[in-house]
């Protein structure tokens, strides 16, 4: 559907978009993920034909957008980062423009009754988009975009400065467009891309640095192998015990305590479940274990992760869409799991030397 | 284009700039002609048309000002550009609504010519049947189209400075500032001395071909130096856009 090659933009000497190519399927959902002034907007830009590239291709329904600039935009629906409204207008005068700005030829009362279904705006129709609060602002904006039923909608960070609940409406509104809907959506929120897209596509200093699945980074999310352990014990014998055992290969007791257990952190050695056999040495040991529980590598660590590292050494992942399925989880693990025992060290490195004078 | 056109022209009375316009339109023209030709017991309306054209200094700024300026403030521009209509139609809407408007409000200001008339009537009803008493047709006629192609010039130099900034406010400070040196350079072009510099500032003004029109006469080279103008402006208009996209 879309298809974006090499693609670059520079803005003097400035480099916006550094060579990023990623192809999307119909009707997949596709989270476009970075940091503030990563790109995101830029590449939004060109795809939609505000602005030009300075080199590469893009492709929609094997359109270029050189060629046929109009051809594109019509397949496109389009919400930037700032809703393009007309204060003066009301919501129903604003609509109708958009309708006759795009060219449409679907029935018009029937086609903006039900994209103000889907939005949820009938009850602000007639009302002057001035008065309106942001989140119907933004529901404008969706509608405004969705207006012509493009087969293409692209959502430039939908839920900035909306409420909770409204952010959670329209993820779920996102999600259902996507039904019948390309949706790429750009945001810096890890849980907004979790919650609503099929794939993460995540861009720093304007590179592609990971594009997986978001199952797949998910399944690493979850697959931490780090447990935080109350047991009911002599610490110090408890300390040396787990410290002994192979499959752990990480042990540190942590200050806090809760009523007579103390708490660890432990973590696992690589591919070893060692709950079980943990679980049968305490109560051997006749120390009572009263709690476990898994620390789950948060998509902030992931993302963190890969942003530093590509950022210090620049070793860019470029994974066709086939190499992408076919890599295992263990394999995306590994690849995770060394960048961010690299970031830990280095955090550990800079907080050392306040460890030693407090 | 056309939905930017309609677009527009129902802008102008959304807010009050279009009511500002045509009021101050209509007054001023009505104020001029009175004191052109009633007060001076004349019918030669040459005079009112040639003050006309300096009251476009400030209305013509009025019409033009927000056109691309509050597009782009409201980053509404980013809906026209992405939307499947060239950045020539969107210039080309935008101007005809501006010139709709115009256009609009110079006929209607010819409501003034009436009473002109009514006392033609009277006067003629008096004096022998073989003498034309009253205002020239075909004077009327050349000045209308002069004032309107001057007009169309002015509105698309209105509408490049327009797009080239964010801020309204300055755009009509700088268009006002264009328009007057158009206007102003063929009023002092006679006391300069150099033939070269003169024939050149000639070639500037906007003024000395409008003397032509006023005679009653159509005169073809000036209709095409008014439509170029108004072409090269709305030219540079599209070119701004293009550039901002690919710079």
């Amino acid at each position: 559907m879309i298809k974006i090659e090499h693609l670059v933009k520079n803005y003097g000497a400035n480099c916006a978009v550094d060579d990023v190519s990623f192809e999307i399927a119909k009707g997949e959902i596709v989270g476009f993920l970075g940091p503030n002034g990563a790109g995101k907007s830029t590449t939004m830009n060109i795809l939609t034909g505000y602005l030009s590239s300075t080199a590469g291709r893009v492709t929609v329904d094997g359109i270029n957008v050189l060629d046929d600039p109009l051809a594109v935009k019509r397949r496109i629906g389009y919400l930037p980062e700032q809703p393009p409204l007309y204060p003066d207008m009301t919501v129903e005068e604003y609509l109708i423009f958009v309708y006759n700005l795009k060219g449409c030829t679907l029935n018009r009362t029937k086609h903006l009754e039900e994209i103000c279904d889907v939005v949820k705006i009938k009850d602000v129709y007639k009302r002057v988009i001035r008065n309106l609060s942001k989140g119907y602002r933004q529901r404008v904006g969706i509608a405004q975009a969705l207006v012509g039923n493009p087969p293409v909608i692209v959502f430039d960070e939908p839920t900035v400065g909306l409420d909770p609940k409204q952010i959670i409406e329209i993820r779920n509104l996102i999600r259902t467009l996507g039904k019948d809907h390309t949706v790429i959506l750009s945001t810096h929120i890890l849980q907004e891309v979790q919650a609503v897209c099929d794939r993460i596509i995540i861009i720093n200093k304007g590179k592609i640095v990971a594009d997986e699945l978001t199952e797949n980074i998910n399944r690493v999310a979850d697959g931490s192998r780090r447990y935080r352990i109350k047991i009911c014990g002599p610490q110090r014998e408890v300390l040396n015990m787990l410290n002994d055992r192979s499959d752990i290969s990480y042990v540190e007791a942590l200050p806090a305590r809760d009523g007579d257990a103390y708490i660890y952190m432990v973590e696992s050695a690589p591919n070893i479940d060692m709950r079980k056999s943990l679980f049968y040495t305490l109560s051997q040991k006749g120390w009572p274990l009263v709690g476990m529980e898994a620390l789950g590598m948060s998509l902030e660590d992931i993302f963190i992760s890969i942003v530093d590292r590509t950022g210090d050494d620049a070793r860019v992942r470029k994974a066709t869409k086939t190499q992408r399925s076919k890599r295992s989880a263990v394999d995306l693990e590994k690849d995770l799991a060394a960048s961010i025992i690299d970031a830990t060290a280095e955090a550990q490195k800079s907080i050392a030397p306040y460890d030693g004078e407090d | 284009m056309f939905a930017i056109y309609k677009k527009e022209l129902r802008a102008y009375f959304i807010s009050p700039v279009g009511y500002v316009y045509t009021g101050i339109f209509l007054a001023a023209a009505a104020l001029i002609c009175a004191y052109t030709t009633i007060q001076q017991a004349s019918y030669n309306t040459t005079s009112y048309f040639q003050y006309m054209i300096f009251t476009f200094i400030i209305l013509i700024p009025l019409l033009t000002m927000r056109l691309f300026s509050e597009e782009r403030k409201m980053r509404t521009e980013q809906l026209l550009l992405t939307a499947p209509v060239s950045i020539t139609g969107m210039v080309f809407g935008k101007y005809l609504a501006a010139l709709t408007l115009f256009v609009s409000t110079v006929l209607v200001s010819c409501i003034n010519f009436f009473p002109l008339l009514s006392y033609a009537i009277a006067e003629q009803s008096t004096a022998s049947q073989s003498v034309h008493v009253g205002p020239e047709g075909g004077q009327i006629i050349g000045c209308l189209i002069g004032i309107i192609l001057i007009g169309a010039c002015f509105i698309a130099v209105g509408l490049f400075i327009s797009s080239l900034t964010e801020n309204q406010l300055s755009a009509a400070v700088i268009t006002v500032g264009a328009i007057a040196v158009m206007l102003l350079v063929g009023v002092f072009n006679d006391y300069i001395g150099s033939a070269f510099i003169r024939t050149v500032l000639d070639w500037i003004s906007v003024m000395s071909r409008f003397d032509r029109f006023a005679y009653g006469l159509f005169d073809f080279s000036a209709l095409l130096y008014y439509l170029s103008i108004s072409g090269v402006f709305l030219f540079l208009t599209v070119r701004v856009y293009e550039k901002r996209r690919w710079g």
